[in-house]
């Protein structure tokens, strides 16, 4: 059983996006990173890129696939995890905490509240 | 240092490093034409005999998998046996010639290209070709160049090409690389182009669509004239991607097909080194109106006497002078060698020693009736695994994981230089391995020189060159 904590919400191609407020928070899911294996290389944007929902945000690489990173919802890129890239097994080890990617700023929450929740999510990936 | 991986045999005898064997310091402070800072006063020279240096290079030659040792049923990338009259061709005095000779006195030389242009086009089915790309992928980028330069010499600006799904991954590069985008074609539910995913695809936009047939599974396009007839109506042309050409020799040609251009791995379809991307060969062929956009400098005869040119519209070079002469020698030698009853002949044996060995293995195949090579699944187990696992059987497995649309893939192709005694040797190894249990599989390979590898540990901290084996 993989976790999918109920404090955010999701999108089909497995990022998630924290619902606390600002920043929010994306990664990818607890699913995803089962899925890919070993991760090796994670690539993101810079601090202060603007993007839009569904844009391409990065790449991750796992031991079997290199996949494209989604947003999963437009905003500001406040931050990103530098620690990734050094160590991207943090994203199998915590993919909902030391393993996050982005912080989103300006966010816009139509699209947040838009996304799925967590059971919806769950139902996807059973 | 870390030696866990030099170890010889099955006793685990250790493989010294040459400097580790005894060296001596050797005096070189001669006078030198190099700036100072370039040059030594002395180096430290291993003084292994000359028998136990021959001694060492052998060993570890032993320590890897090659062809010379085994199979090797690398589906897709056709891992064939090189026979040996090619490098005694390759390796006669006269082709030993300089490229920036005269033309009148390399004409030997120039008439072995003109024929192997001529073999290739006859083969193909194509009107002109040219060898000087130096593997399959270049041929890729070298044809869809041209492909490019012939839409653009009709003032007919086109934006995409349409790439299958299954393809390899270097259809996709070689079409970015020439500067379009690049439209992927989900693959159908039998394996094969999807008629209505490709009428949904192609538009005026579409510049070419990249097939190669039989497909990566194997599988025969079937549809290839309504394929070709599609394309060709929204004025794209039709790209051949020859890794899978061995399957057809002497029975279908692309350019019957329809096919404008294509490129000719000639590692997998006739006999020559890969080269690993070094010294390889990728001839592309092309149809008559696309010839004058060949690279440069182009063979031809002219009254008995060859001669190179420069066709006006050149997309220009891809390679020095005319590409690998000495992998082409060996090409040529092959083709000769073989003739026209030679070829079917192999494409018969390429064919049925595939369908052979799937009938010795305890394996689903989910896509057939195939040709050359096919893709079974592990089912549950996990292919790489598997695959390891073979290596303890003494053989060499498949390609694995790809193409993805087939779960736990594990692509084979046999070859036709394989005979029954190996065939079946493979296929014991494929039955034992999957049947062996997890922990085997986990574990293996645990009776290769270089046993179980962390995979991750290795693409997150690549070692990349042997200074870093001192920084450890
Ligand atoms: C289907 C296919 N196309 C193209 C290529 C690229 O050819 P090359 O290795 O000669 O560059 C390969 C190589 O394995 C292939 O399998």
């Amino acid at each position: 059983m993989f976790e999918t904590p109920d404090d955010r919400k999701y999108q089909e191609s497995h990022e998630y996006a924290t619902t606390d407020g600002e920043p929010v928070t994306v990664g990818i899911s607890d699913f995803a990173q089962d899925e890919l294996g070993d991760i090796v290389f994670v690539e993101l944007p810079e601090a202060g890129d603007e993007m839009s929902q569904g844009e391409e945000f990065g790449v991750i690489e796992s031991i079997k696939a290199v996949s494209d990173l989604y947003v999963p919802v437009s905003g500001v890129v406040s931050a990103v995890n530098d620690a990734l890239f050094d160590q991207p097994e943090l994203v199998n080890e915590s993919p909902y905490d030391e393993g996050w990617m982005l912080k989103l700023e300006d966010v816009d929450d139509a699209e947040l509240a838009e996304l799925l929740t967590a059971d919806e999510y769950s139902e996807q990936t059973e | 240092m870390n030696h866990d991986q030099a170890r010889y045999g099955d006793d685990d005898r250790y493989e010294p490093l040459l400097s580790e064997t005894g060296t001596k310091t050797v005096d070189v402070s001669e006078e030198s034409p190099l700036p100072d800072g370039l040059t030594r006063e002395e180096l430290e020279l291993p003084t292994s005999s000359e028998p136990e240096l021959s001694r060492h290079y052998t060993r570890l030659s032993q320590m890897n998998w090659s062809v010379e040792t085994g199979p090797y049923p690398l589906g897709s990338c056709t891992m064939k046996y090189n026979p040996s009259f090619t490098e005694d061709v390759a390796a006669d005095p006269n082709a030993a010639v300089h490229p920036e000779r005269s033309e009148e006195t390399i004409q030997g030389t120039l008439e072995l290209l003109a024929g192997l242009q001529d073999y290739l086009a006859r083969i193909g089915g194509m009107d002109a070709v040219t060898l000087q790309p130096p593997a399959g992928a270049a041929g890729e980028f070298t044809g869809i160049h041209v492909a490019k330069a012939y839409h653009e010499s009709r003032n007919d600006d086109r934006s995409e090409v349409i790439v299958p799904a299954s393809a390899h991954g270097t259809n996709f590069a070689s079409a970015a690389m020439a500067g379009y985008d690049v439209v992927e074609l989900p693959s159908g539910e039998d394996g094969r182009v999807d008629l209505d995913a490709l009428e949904a695809a192609v538009s005026e936009e579409t510049a070419a669509l990249m097939l190669t047939n039989p497909n990566t599974v194997g599988l025969f396009e079937r549809d290839i004239v309504e394929i070709s007839e599609m394309v060709h109506d929204a004025g794209g042309l039709l790209y051949y991607d020859g890794a899978n050409l061995n399957a057809l020799l002497g029975r279908a040609r692309p350019g019957d097909m329809g096919f404008d251009v294509m490129h000719y791995n000639v590692h997998k379809t006739f006999a020559t080194p890969h080269g690993g991307g070094g010294p390889g060969a990728g001839p592309v062929g092309v149809r008559e109106e696309l010839a004058e956009f060949l690279p440069r400098p182009r063979v031809r005869e002219q009254d008995g006497q060859y001669e190179l040119y420069d066709p006006e519209r050149s997309i220009g070079k891809v390679h020095g002078y005319q590409g690998n002469w000495l992998v082409l020698v060996k090409a040529y030698a092959y083709i000769a060698r073989l003739g026209d009853s030679g070829l079917e002949d192999a494409s018969a044996k390429a064919v049925l020693n595939a369908n052979y060995l799937a009938e010795q293995m305890e394996y689903d195949i989910p896509y057939g009736p195939f040709h050359h090579e096919f893709a079974a699944t592990a089912g549950d187990r996990d292919a790489a695994d598997v695959a390891k696992r073979m290596l303890d059987y003494g053989v060499h497995p498949p390609t694995t994981k790809w193409p993805e649309f087939v779960p736990e893939a594990m692509l084979t192709e046999p070859t036709e230089a394989e005979d029954k005694t190996s065939l079946d040797d493979l296929a014991a190894a494929f039955n034992g391995a999957i049947s062996d249990s997890e922990e085997e599989l986990a574990n293996a390979p645990s009776k290769t020189t270089a046993q179980r590898i962390d995979q991750a540990t290795a693409a997150r901290n690549p070692r990349l060159s042997w200074h870093a084996l001192d920084e450890q």
